[in-house]
């Protein structure tokens, strides 16, 4: 399966190699470095690439190119999502995922790759039972291991993949018990420029942090189960239950974790909660365009729209761009012709604006008038699905825990602007 | 002093191999200049006896590792390490060990004791690591004890340790291959083993060794259908891509009666109704001629079974089980996979893009599946160009009548993106809906035309070829258009687009008669300016207007054809000449001139626009051939379904009452650990261990209990054993060493001196014994082989001399442990005999008729070595004679009886070049001078096959040739009877409880119900002898191992019918699996 594995930072370094099977030579990643050099965006490069003796796998995550080294016949997405999940590891282990934090981290990098492969076939990818083998490094660990000597790797052995709950460490101790519920859907749009919606669907996630002593057993219902027709588990919750119940039951991991994920898809209506009306003009012969940008909230059930931000390319041929924000900063970045505009919270009474003149260059054609406008937004303690969790209840264990749930909505891949012509324009 | 911390300095150096790059490193303080001293600093440091300091020293080596710095000339001082207590110290070790092993190979060596010893640890935990580093050193020498550990970890009771066994599977397998056969014995057995945890990396191990032993899945089909829900992800893509190829060659094509709908239905698919309604009835008629398909329960098992895991929160089992739909489902139920498909494009870009590759190939063939969600493959200006191609390219493939105004209208806004590679291949994307829609097949040509104002030369330049090939399908209608293009050759300089305009004029020159002439004026002026294409394509216009209007163009050809002749380019040089004899009429011009016009003017057939994605699916969707198109090493063909399904009933399973001993230990301990364990996930309650442990709890306890007991002692004994071995190799030769053995040779035969006649006495008797009874049998093929002549063994005198040689020989393989726990059975035989042999009196009327011959008994069965064709007319055969090889009591005798069937004589019969597993030995039998022609002689000759199975290879030579030949016990002639009484019997297994008792259920064939066929039926298939026993219900046999003495003790007890029980109770559990298995099939057969 996996031979070995690479990691090349954005200027091309191999900063760290480790071989599960005997070693393949760093020469391999020329072909790696080849295909980077012709892919013209960072994300552009081919995840899997033919070499003559060898195949690539690459993921990107953080800058960070994850190349493994494959030999024969394997899935590829079975690499992929495996590599993700060493990403994952990581950024769980060391908060973040940089190539600095790898290097200096390098010896727990190694014990958490030894340990996930076995032979290039993954042997522990729970979180939870790699933090029984490998202690995730705190300061504090730090400054008590050199001073007293001790170690990072676990004294006790992982009890975790003996047993038949292989997701949960045995002996967990809490003073305070907990159980707390984040749903976040995010809303991926495409909005035409009249604002009428060519697609939109909603990704939702439910993600956990349970902190609960000893082996809790959880039973979670909605108000509303039949949202999620789509869904995606951990492999904790008990699948035949959800099939005959629509409850989710399940032993939580420890930890942080994510419990389901959902696709409400672009078949259901799904409401948009913000408005984008622009007006982007150029004449003819002149150099200077109107530009005209007003957001408006819209289906949001009163609840308050966020941390709104705009973002736009211009055409090329606008060479400045000179606006006035009724709210927020705007900025204008000449080179890349990106307009980003900080909104901040939206108020009703008051929508924001912006508002102002584009120089052009002198003597080019005119340019498009309808450029795509991405945009972002948050919206607390609200799921745009509807979907509503009913009650929480705990078995097995005796304490009463403290439980909480929480809602967001995002914006995920939100573009609007662009004008969609009418099949008439075609046949013309 | 952090290793990491120097990483800094190090940025760029990584490129250059070798570089001393320790200078730069914090860690070595600046005072250390060279490598040299720096190595000594790392060195002291592994040597100190503080652990912090060695842990210091064993982070900074491996982040050199990790850096690709080479760290190997630390061998020596790092393996010293491999024993410390400290836990981070001892992994890092590993790290180490598993890096360099391979270069380091003799001094690796030295860190196999350590591993080994590990392996007899009673912490199933340690027992597993130890197993997982000791056959990740890629060290060939050590391939022996890897096989040995891995057959042992097989069959530990923890499925942790049997899981570790079947990841290291494939290791050794890739380290010598040649250990194939023995290894697929393992994952056979293995593949029985019913618990979650290992039934993924048994497949895994599967895949990579034996993939075409599909036969080893039937028996375990349903099984891992059951429990595939529960095993852990990964192991489930496996299990699922495996069962898929399992099921092609299984089951029948659900859609065997559609396939032929499918087929008219695509072809008919754009053309007019009432053929298709012609086609409808005529299918109609054929399926009425076919009988209606019934889908084989377990395929539908399958299926059922995997849907589940489409919810996964894992990309790569979703995809497993949307390939496993997309080959094996009935075509209505393959829908369901398109939502979860559809959730997975949400993921990462990278599985993003497999997706897709993957929806483009299914499309083509199931297109209805994913109309629903058009939309979901709309294209985001965000996503990077690679997938806004890929989902394109769905798009077009997702084209139809309906649809189609919508897409187009996508594509519009599409062709205003900044990303240039994404406008053309839009453009391309156009022109394949037109030419597979005909109904728009106007409306995108106008389309493109627009398009050929585009300020974009690319965004032209793609629309121009695009717009060719269309027009290629009805050019009359169509000579606006050309000559709109005919005017851009002005502007456009893209070679791809000139080329393709000019060709277009030159093909179509007869519907612009007035243009073209012109175009190639031109031309000829910009000739030589021109990319090689457009040249190419200028002497094809050239030709085609002289051929059509020569009058107009005469000159301007000889021209553009003198300016060709003196390119640069040799293509375009020939092409000229070639040209030239064509169309330009001369004397020495040959018949071809007269054809030239149908040559050069011929209609071409319009080009197809197809998916580069079409056919793709003949390769296992989600694979990486697949993706790349191209077969990768070791990709498993998906085979076709076949016409008729072979025999369903190979998958049936008898059901067991009784699970094997281990599987009720492991599923206790999981119990004490959990408790909530009975109601969890595994819904298919029907096969799996956990739920049936739930009864079997009591006695398990019990076992658990004697393990502990035993372990301990068989541990220490097996691993002085293995090290004796080693000793052998020489690898850890000193002299403290001998001193050891020495030690050990001297106390053993104190101990055995006294015991020694005893042992003769039973084995004789014991012998005797098992021939009387077989006399009755009266089997022909044997009472061939009596006539033979026979020679006897050495009388008994020359055998105690022998002894006391082969004490000093075997020295090495055995211990004084063994003598020491088995000392006490031959001081109790002798009373246990008179008993025992009225008892047998008693009960078996068989001894009364005593055999004085000491020839190979009816049920002593003869083995080929050497057929006479292949020896050249020398015929050899052998059996196991079961008599006690006097010259080494440790070996097993082996009677080997050869025929010269030639004219000739034979001279100098030997053996030669014996080729062994570790630890066996072989005593050859002395050279047969002369085999006069049509004579036979026998000979004895002595193996010791270190209690295992495995074959002893040798040479057999006469004076002219050489054989390779092969000696393979069963495991029932690597034991030889003891005698004991029923007491002795009782409290020896007592003690041979838990995980060294093996029992099975069976019903006894029809001729041994009676006791004395199933007496017959245990010796003949292994040399025990019988024991005394008071109940009539139960026949008891005894038994030691040859080789090591290890003691076997069966027990057959009959109940009603013709049921009954057979237990084997035995430390060695490979013995005792194997003799059950014999032992069973003598039984039931």
């Amino acid at each position: 399966m996996i031979h070995s594995l690479f990691l090349v930072n954005s200027s091309g370094d191999i900063f760290l190699e480790k071989h599960w099977k005997s070693v393949v030579s760093r020469s391999v990643c020329d072909y790696f470095f080849e295909a980077q050099e012709r892919a013209s965006e960072p994300e552009n490069v081919p995840p899997v690439i033919p070499t003559p003796h060898h195949y690539l796998i690459s993921v990107l995550r953080h800058r960070i190119y994850f190349v493994a080294v494959i030999q024969s016949e394997v899935p590829p997405l079975f690499v992929i999502e495996f590599l993700h999940r060493v990403v994952d590891t990581f950024q769980d282990y060391f908060g973040l995922c940089t190539e600095a934090a790898i290097k200096d981290n390098v010896v727990v990098v190694y014990e958490l790759l030894e340990e996930m492969l076995d032979n290039g076939f993954p042997l522990a990818t729970e979180s939870n039972i790699l933090k029984e083998l490998i202690k995730p490094p705190t300061i504090l660990r730090t400054v008590v291991n050199t001073i007293t000597g001790s170690t990072n790797v676990g004294e006790q052995l992982p009890t975790g993949q003996l047993s038949v709950v292989p997701w949960r460490r045995t002996g967990v101790k809490y003073t305070n018990n907990e159980a707390y519920f984040d749903v976040v859907e995010e809303i991926d749009a495409i909005i035409d420029k009249s604002g009428s919606t060519i697609t939109a669907e909603i990704q939702g996630v439910i993600d956990a942090c349970v902190k609960l002593t000893g082996m809790p057993d959880l039973t979670l219902s909605f108000m509303n189960p039949r949202l999620l027709d789509d869904v995606s588990f951990h492999p904790c919750v008990r699948f035949k239950r959800w099939e005959a119940e629509r409850i989710l039951s399940f032993i939580p991991p420890d930890g942080n974790f994510r419990l389901l994920s959902y696709h409400v898809s672009s078949q259901n209506l799904v409401a948009i909660p913000v408005y984008v009306k622009h007006n982007i003009t150029f004449r003819e012969g002149s150099s200077q365009g109107r530009f005209e940008l007003t957001l408006g909230p819209k289906q949001t059930m009163g609840k308050a729209v966020e941390s709104v931000l705009v973002s736009s390319q211009l055409p090329r041929g606008v060479l400045n761009a000179n606006l006035n924000a009724s709210q927020g900063t705007y900025t204008f970045d000449p080179v890349t012709k990106l307009l980003t505009w900080d909104v901040g919270k939206i108020n009703p009474q008051k929508l924001p604006s912006l508002k102002g003149s584009m120089s052009l260059q002198a003597g080019a054609s005119k340019p498009d008038e309808n450029p795509t406008i991405i945009i972002q937004f948050k919206i607390q303690q609200m799921a745009i699905s509807g979907l509503k969790v009913n009650r929480l209840d705990m078995y097995g264990e005796k304490y009463k825990p403290f439980k909480g749930i929480k809602y967001m909505t995002k914006a995920g891949k939100f573009q609007t602007g662009m004008q969609r012509p009418h099949v008439s324009c075609v046949k013309a | 002093m952090s290793s990491g911390s120097g990483f800094g300095d190090e940025k760029g150096g990584s490129s250059s191999v070798g570089e001393p790059e320790y200078g730069h490193d914090p860690a070595s303080g600046g005072i250390f200049s060279s490598d040299y001293k720096r190595h000594d600093d790392l060195k002291e440091m592994l040597d100190s006896n503080k652990d912090s300091l060695k842990l210091e020293a064993m982070k900074r080596i491996v982040a050199m590792i990790a850096r690709g710095k080479n760290a190997s000339d630390l061998f020596p001082a790092v393996v010293k390490n491999v024993a410390c207590k400290n836990i981070e110290v001892k992994k890092l070790v590993y790290v180490y060990l598993v890096r360099y092993a391979e270069e380091q190979q003799d001094l690796a060596l030295l860190s196999i004791s350590t591993f080994q010893r590990g392996l007899k640890d009673p912490n199933q935990l340690i027992r597993a690591s130890a197993l997982r580093v000791l056959s990740s050193i890629r060290v060939t020498i050590i391939v022996p004890i890897m096989m040995l550990a891995i057959k042992e970890a097989a069959s530990d009771m923890s499925p942790y340790v049997r899981k570790t066994a079947a990841h290291a599977i494939p290791k050794l397998y890739s380290l010598d291959p040649e250990q194939k056969d023995q290894l697929i014995e393992v994952i056979e057995k293995l593949l029985a083993d019913k618990t979650t945890l290992v039934a993924g990396s048994v497949v895994m191990a599967f895949e990579e060794v034996c993939p075409e032993r599909i036969d080893l899945i039937h028996k375990n089909y349903r099984k891992l259908c059951n429990l595939l829900i529960d095993v852990e992800e990964w192991g489930q893509v496996v299990i699922i891509n495996m069962l898929t190829r399992y099921a092609r060659t299984q089951f029948l094509n659900p859609n065997v009666n559609e396939s032929l709908l499918e087929e008219s239905g695509e072809k008919a698919f754009y053309g007019s109704d009432d053929e298709e309604g012609k086609e409808e009835k005529a299918e109609a008629a054929a399926l009425a001629k076919r009988k209606p398909y019934v889908m084989d329960p377990d395929h539908r098992l399958l299926l059922r079974n995997t849907k589940p895991l489409l919810q996964s929160r894992n990309a790569a089992v979703v995809m497993a089980v949307a390939q496993l739909y997309f080959h094996l489902a009935p075509k209505a139920e393959v829908g369901v996979i398109a939502k979860a498909l559809v959730r997975l494009m949400r993921s990462h870009s990278e599985v993003q893009y497999v997706v897709l590759q993957n929806v483009a190939t299914m499309t083509i063939k199931r297109r209805g599946m994913f109309e629903p969600y058009l939309k979901s493959f709309y294209i985001r200006s965000t996503d990077p160009t690679q997938i806004k191609i890929l989902k394109l390219e769905v798009l077009t493939n997702l084209a139809n009548e309906t649809n189609i105004s919508t897409i187009l209208r996508e594509f519009q806004t599409y062709i205003k993106s900044m990303d240039k590679d994404f406008v053309a291949a839009t453009i391309q994307a156009i022109g394949r809906c037109a030419t597979n829609i005909g109904e728009v097949r106007d409306t995108c040509l106008n389309g493109l035309v627009q398009l050929l104002s585009n300020r974009d030369e690319l965004v032209v330049a793609e629309s121009v070829v695009v717009i060719k090939k269309l027009l290629q399908m009805q050019p009359e209608q169509h000579s606006d258009i050309i000559k709109h293009m005919a005017k851009l050759t002005d502007n456009i300089q893209v070679p791809m687009a000139r080329a393709s305009i000019l060709w277009l004029i030159g093909e179509y020159c007869e519907h612009v008669p007035k243009i073209a002439p012109d175009v190639l004026r031109k031309m000829a002026k910009t000739f030589t300016n021109e990319e090689d294409i457009v040249k190419l394509q200028i002497i094809n216009l050239a030709a085609k207007l002289y051929l059509t209007n020569s009058k107009q163009t005469k000159l301007l050809t000889q021209y553009v054809l003198n300016l060709a002749k003196y390119d640069q380019n040799y293509d375009i040089r020939d092409r000229a000449r070639f040209i030239r004899q064509l169309i330009v009429p001369t004397d020495k011009s040959g018949a071809l001139s007269k054809y030239a016009k149908k040559l050069f003017l011929a209609l071409k057939p319009a080009p197809v626009l197809e998916s580069p994605f079409k056919d793709r699916d003949h390769f296992q969707l989600g694979s990486l051939s697949h993706l790349l198109n191209a077969k990768a090493g070791g990709y498993q063909e998906l085979p076709d379904w076949p016409e008729t399904a072979p025999d369903p009933s190979v998958r049936n399973v008898e059901v067991k009452d009784s699970v094997p001993e281990w599987t009720k230990c492991s599923s206790r301990e999981k119990r004490k650990e959990k408790k909530v364990e009975k109601p969890f996930y595994s819904d298919s309650e029907e096969e799996s261990g956990p739920t049936e442990s739930a009864d079997s709890g009591n006695q398990s306890n019990q076992c658990w209990l004697s393990f502990h007991v035993l372990s301990k002692q068989n541990y220490t004994r097996v691993f002085l054993t293995r090290i004796c071995c080693l000793i052998k190799q020489s690898l850890l030769s000193g002299a403290e060493e001998k001193n050891r053995a020495q030690k050990v040779k001297g106390r053993r035969s104190g101990s055995e001196s006294e015991s020694e006649e005893e042992e003769e006495s039973e084995s004789e008797s014991s012998r005797s014994e098992s021939e009387s009874e077989s006399e009755s049998e009266s089997d022909t093929d044997a009472k061939k082989k009596k006539k033979a002549p026979v020679t006897k063994p050495p009388p008994k005198q020359a055998k105690k001399e022998s002894k006391k040689e082969k004490k000093e020989m075997s020295l090495l393989d055995l211990d004084d442990l063994i003598y020491r726990s088995f000392k006490i059975l031959p001081s109790v035989t002798l009373h246990s005999f008179p008993q025992l042999s009225r008892l047998h009196l008693l009960k078996s009327p068989l001894l009364t008729t005593s055999c004085p011959t000491i020839a190979p008994s009816g049920s002593v069965k003869t083995y080929e070595l050497l057929h006479r064709i292949t020896g050249e007319g020398l015929g050899v055969e052998y059996c196991f004679s079961r008599q006690p090889f006097s010259p080494d009591a440790h070996m097993v005798a082996v009677q080997i009886m050869f025929t010269n069937n030639t004219n000739a004589e034979t001279k100098n019969l030997h053996v030669e070049d014996p080729k062994l597993q570790s630890g066996m030995r072989i005593k050859e039998f002395p050279e047969i001078e002369l085999l006069p022609p049509g004579e036979m002689v026998t000979v004895v000759m002595g193996i010791d096959f270190c209690d295992s199975t495995q074959a002893a290879n040798f040479q057999l030579c006469t004076h002219i040739r050489k054989f390779f030949v092969s000696i393979q016990p069963p495991v029932g002639e690597l034991m030889m009877p003891v005698f004991m009484t029923e007491n002795e019997f009782k409290k020896e297994q007592g003690q041979l409880m838990g995980m060294n008792e093996i029992s099975e259920k069976l019903t006894l064939g029809e001729k041994c119900q009676n006791e004395h066929g199933i007496v017959q039926r245990v010796t003949s298939a292994a040399n025990v002898s019988r024991v005394p026993c008071g109940s009539d219900k139960e026949c008891r046999f005894a038994g030691k191992t040859v080789s090591s003495g290890i003691l076997v003790l069966v027990t057959v007890a009959t109940k009603e019918e013709r049921a009954a029980q057979l237990t084997v109770n035995c430390e060695k559990m490979v013995i005792g699996t194997m003799l059950v298995k014999d032992i069973l099939q003598a039984l039931t057969q």
